[in-house]
């Protein structure tokens, strides 16, 4: 190579570098608050990614489009993680400082929850992951930067268990069936397992488990055991293209779908769209809400937002499952910064400190959730101090080839199983790493 | 018994499948010695647009025939692989002449990581459903035998056949045509292939071409059966293991590996994974190449490495 | 003109055998280690520290590791996430289970224990060559993703198979802030580097080199290739495995095993290459490549002010990425370190010709 070309590589190279290490400092635009967005719309799980970063970015301009928090209006921006813990964690070193500072973090995966657990109490930052994350994290008391609203995977286990007794006609008739797991081979995946195992005691059904290896998309094996075993029902524990490959290896080998429930996060319309008819009767659980095309709040955010040419994503895309996810989350952050708003100050920027004592008394009733535009999609969740979930509710859907409706009443987990198991799991967090637990003073705060 | 052998087919069918990609690496390795990495984002990329061409055929040119419609986005994708041989030829192989293997691998690595990118950006990240007619429902074989029949999955032996019949053509295009000819002649040696006037880059883009359709194919045979999206890309990583154990430089050896690979990953998850908890399909495989490799280090059908010193 | 040998005439062995024989090499390598232990750690912003330096130290110690393996002995390893991750591992485990053992010591450990199991999956390359070898070394790569997914004792019976460490200390100095996990992994990556470069200068790093080049021919000149073979996978696991645990204690200090899967593996390797096979130099300069271009590339829009829905930037990423290091390949098959070394050449020259 020529010597030109050289010197001219290692200037342009220098610059780049340069560039690099003069990264913009945060400028002070203190009276936005700034809501980064962490997504994947690339990769493996994409699918079921994008109409949950729809729903989350259109909820937080349709807040902008009507004012603000108080007056506070909202910036954002999306980083793409791809679903990788290590990207995970350098869009949450990037963004943190950005815009002021960042007011939460919703990771949107369990292995980058996993990792900001360790770096979100250092920064101050909290860490709101609902229906997902760490099930011990609802204890407040050890775990006081995340916030796993609205559900952890043991509830959904729980109610699961207790829908399926209900079906059976009551727990003791679960005595000698046989339930088998499929599930994602990552920490997500596992999650369930203790209280299924817990709950396999009490009662007498057989529980077996079968891990899918990442992305999923090799089932064959899985599913012939399952033909060999004969369970009476299968749970299902994926995300992304593992639950379209799930059904469609349960249409292969003849397994009833509407033996199969999925976990919140299997039961969307990207898993069951390209199935077509195969997926009729597919069970699911809903985290409270389902595909609500009617809420008010869709309709709010199609007039607003979408009708203004401002939507991100597609119109039909509005009122899905993961959609609804989408705004759900945003709005339990956005519900935060308002309680913080209450004590310190309303109108003014919320520093992600305040948030979080926002999000440790939430008290949303279903007065102001009807009021929100979430009537009949919510039920009301108040957190606390130690209470980092604040609902244990949970209903089962099921698609009929073309939508997904309700076909059970409101379940609620069961607190004496559960708190039991989060507290002795957070007290193993705590020694491990010589974290004690909060005062009641603290607690205040 | 029934179990054992719904899991045996289930293990051969499988095998074919994984055959099927296999071949692709094979074929261009074969011609133009090069460890073709970026055959599954190739596998990706035909099923992407294959499924995308299907989906846009009847909304733009108004073909509402699912067969026509079908066979025009087959054409379509057929020709946009041709170009994307034909590119890769000229952009990267034909530059990269006379390089250490290791070099070529690491290219081919990058047009893997190009091609993911492009291939999203072209045709979109969501799951794509690929309706090319195949059969989703099982049959259930020697009822009256064993108890519930034997599951065989109807699509899976399809694709099975389709793979055997890919197999039987490529064999005689390679044996009986000029064209097979002279890549089996530039396979054994570039610079006397060169000496007697076969054009060497026509050559490969002509490989490249023919791997492309194979990887068509694959891709439409796994796309309709797993849906299409980018993590099919990842399933060429379960054909590596068939490549080695049957040769780097050998269809047949791709077929006999394919079936013995399937059959022991199937067998393995089934039978000896829940002892261990389960999940085992993966490494089992490249276990097994490994131990056959342990025992013939050029593949079962490989070419015998030579060291001259 | 300022790079010549001129004058400097060596007067003993000792003198003539050094690493930087020349004046300005060494004038420069002390003053870059002076910028990167002094300036550095004073001038820079934490987001430099928390996402390029830290794992740009760690990775290139990794690659360092991958480049006595592949690039001095030339056996090609795809399974280097395998290592990493049993590297981390294992060091967690020390950790947890042995009350009060030093953190250096874990790490080192933790290294031992790769280097166990980078000799038992290297033992197929005294039978196995080229890209057969390769694939197989898959192996230890899907081996160890299952093995810390599913056997419970590795992970300390952790319900999620995620495990955390914390608390990071050194002889009482806490290794808590970016700066002190910064020169914690400077002060590793300089002394691993020291000692590799000066393996490979030595008669162990000659043994690698005849393996690589013509193996036969150096068994025939009384090269014993199973010694060889095996003591590169051990020297080089040993480094990965240590670069490992750094990766999990010090970067993440939470993981999973998806944090060490086979696209870590393909990274090294590409860090490998692109520095430049069989060149200590080689491994930084990939690594710093591979590490700072994607960050690079996923900033840009933001840069420029340009809006780009996420997606279609990370697309671009991937595609400018693989387009890049064809392109490279293209230019320059040896690596970075060959540019450096041409360059150092003309500098010797310049300000004439020729």
């Amino acid at each position: 190579m020529r010597l030109n070309s050289i010197r001219m590589a290692t200037a342009i190279g220098a610059a780049l570098l340069a560039a690099v290490a003069a990264t913009p400092a945060a400028f002070a635009q203190a009276k936005e608050q700034f809501f980064p967005v962490l997504v994947y719309r690339t990769g493996a799980y994409a699918p079921n990614g994008v109409p949950f970063a729809n729903g989350y970015v259109d909820y937080l301009k349709l807040v902008n489009a009507q004012g603000g928090i108080n007056g506070v209006k909202i910036s954002f921006e999306e980083c793409e993680t791809g679903y990788a813990t290590d990207k995970g964690v350098e869009c949450y070193e990037r963004l943190k400082g950005k815009n002021g500072g960042a007011t939460l973090f919703q990771p949107l995966s369990t292995g980058i929850t996993f990792a900001l657990t360790e770096k979100a109490p250092g920064d101050k930052i909290p860490l709101i992951t609902a229906g997902y994350g760490r099930s011990e994290s609802a204890d407040g008391t050890v775990f006081k930067w995340n916030f796993p609203l609205a559900g952890t995977y043991w509830v959904a286990a729980d109610v699961l268990v207790q829908y399926l007794a209900k079906k059976e006609g009551g727990f003791d008739k679960l005595k000698g069936k046989k339930i088998t797991l499929v599930y994602h081979d990552s920490p997500y995946g596992k999650e369930p397992i203790p209280l299924l195992q817990e709950r396999a005691k009490m009662h007498g059904f057989e529980f077996n488990s079968i891990p899918v290896t990442h992305p999923g998309v090799e089932q064959k094996a899985a599913w012939l055991q399952i033909r060999q075993n004969r369970p009476d029902y299968v749970l299902l524990w994926g995300w992304g293209v593992m639950n379209s490959t799930a059904i469609k290896e349960a249409v292969a080998t003849g397994f009833p779908r509407d033996k199969m429930y999925g976990v919140w996060w299997a039961a969307a319309e990207p898993d069951v769209k390209d199935v077509g008819d195969g997926a009729k009767g597919y069970n699911g659980l809903a985290l409270q809400h389902g595909a609500e095309p009617n809420s008010r709040v869709v309709k709010e955010v199609l007039a607003q937002v979408h009708g203004k040419g401002q939507g991100t994503g597609p119109k039909e895309e509005v009122g899905q499952v993961l959609y609804m996810r989408g705004l759900m989350s945003a709005m339990l952050g956005v519900e935060g910064v308002r309680r913080a708003q209450e004590r310190y100050g309303k109108g003014k920027w919320m520093s992600p400190e305040q948030v979080r004592w926002g999000l440790e008394n939430l008290t949303l009733d279903q007065k102001k959730l009807d009021a929100l535009g979430f009537a009949g999609v919510m039920r009301p969740i108040s957190t606390s101090c130690a209470d980092h979930m604040g609902a244990a509710w949970a209903r089962v859907q099921t698609w009929d080839g073309s939508k997904w409706t309700f076909t059970s009443d409101w379940l609620q987990a069961d607190d004496a199983i559960l708190r039991p198991m989060v507290r002795s799991a957070a007290e193993k967090y705590a020694t491990e790493k010589k974290l004690s637990k909060r005062t009641p003073e603290d607690c205040q705060t | 018994m029934g179990a054992f052998l719904e899991t045996l087919i289930g293990g051969l069918m499988a095998g074919m499948l994984y055959s099927l990609i296999a071949l692709g690496f094979v074929l261009i390795f074969k011609a133009s010695g090069v460890f073709n990495f970026a055959q599954g984002a190739m596998v990706l990329f035909a099923a992407l647009a294959m499924a995308r061409f299907a989906q846009w055929v009847p909304q733009v040119i108004g073909v509402q025939d699912k067969l026509l419609a079908n066979a025009i986005a087959f054409v379509g994708a057929l020709a946009l692989m041709i170009v994307l041989a034909w590119l890769i030829e000229r952009l990267v192989l034909g530059r990269l002449v006379n390089q250490e293997g290791i070099t070529l691998l690491m290219a081919t690595l990058g047009i893997t990581y190009f091609l993911d990118g492009f291939g999203q950006t072209l045709f979109g990240s969501d799951i794509y459903k690929l309706d090319v007619g195949m059969p989703k429902d099982p049959l259930f074989m020697f009822q009256n035998v064993f108890q519930g029949g034997i599951l065989v999955s109807k699509e899976d032996l399809y694709a099975a056949v389709i793979a055997a019949a890919l197999v039987a053509v490529l064999s005689l295009f390679f044996q009986k045509t000029a064209t097979g000819r002279a890549l089996r002649a530039v396979a054994d040696d570039h610079q006397a292939a060169q000496s007697i006037g076969i054009p060497l880059s026509r050559i490969w883009v002509i490989v490249w071409s023919v791997a492309g359709f194979v990887a068509l194919v694959a891709g439409i045979i796994w796309g309709s059966k797993l849906g299409v999206q980018f993590s099919l890309g990842l399933v060429a990583l379960k054909a590596l293991p068939v490549v080695i154990l049957g040769g780097l430089t050998s269809v047949p050896g791709a077929i006999i590996g394919g079936l013995i690979i399937g059959v022991g990953e199937k067998l393995s998850e089934v039978y000896v994974g829940p002892m261990f908890g389960g999940g085992i399909e993966i490494w089992f495989a490249y276990v097994l190449a490994l131990l056959f490799l342990l025992v013939r280090p050029q593949g079962l059908f490989g070419e015998k490495i030579i060291d001259r010193v | 003109m300022l790079y010549r040998e001129n004058g400097q005439f060596k007067t003993s062995y000792r003198a003539d055998q050094q690493i930087f024989p020349i004046v300005q090499d060494r004038i420069a390598i002390a003053l870059l280690l002076v910028v990167a232990a002094v300036v550095i750690p004073w001038t820079a912003p934490e987001y430099l520290f928390r996402a390029i330096l830290i794992p740009f130290l760690i990775l290139s110690l990794a690659a360092l590791g991958l480049n006595i393996l592949v690039g001095y002995c030339g056996q090609i390893s795809l399974g280097t996430g395998a290592f990493m991750a049993v590297g981390a591992y294992a060091a967690y485990n020390f950790t947890v289970r042995i009350q009060g053992m030093p953190l250096i010591v874990a790490l080192l450990l933790g290294g031992v224990c790769a280097t166990a199991i980078g000799v038992l999956f290297g033992i197929p390359s005294l039978r196995i060559k080229g890209l057969y070898l390769a694939v197989a070394t898959l192996a230890a790569q899907f081996f160890t993703d299952w093995a810390f997914l599913r056997i419970k004792w590795f992970t300390n019976d952790s319900l999620s198979g995620s495990v955390n460490v914390g608390g990071l200390q050194v002889f009482g100095w806490p290794i808590d802030t970016p700066v002190q996990k910064y020169l914690f992994c400077l002060a590793f990556v300089v002394v691993f580097a020291l000692l590799a470069k000066n393996l490979v200068r030595g008669h162990l790093g000659r043994e690698w080199m005849a393996i690589r080049d013509m193996d036969v021919a150096a068994e025939v000149i009384g090269i014993r290739p199973v010694y060889a073979k095996l003591t590169a996978f051990a020297v080089s696991s040993f480094i990965v495995g240590v670069a490992g645990g750094l990766w999990g204690f010090v970067h993440l200090g939470s993981w999973e095993p998806a944090a060490f899967s086979i696209d870590r593996s393909f990274q090294l390797l590409f860090m490998v290459i692109i520095g430049g096979l069989g060149s200590i130099m080689g491994s930084f300069f990939g690594a710093a490549f591979i590490v700072v271009l994607p960050i690079i590339l996923d900033n840009l829009p933001y840069w420029f002010d340009v809006p780009i829905d996420t997606a279609l930037a990370s697309h671009l990423t991937f595609m400018i990425f693989g387009a890049l290091i064809v392109f490279f390949l293209i230019v320059e098959p040896h690596g970075i370190a060959r540019l450096w070394s041409t360059g150092k050449e003309k500098l010797r020259l310049w300000p004439f010709p020729h």
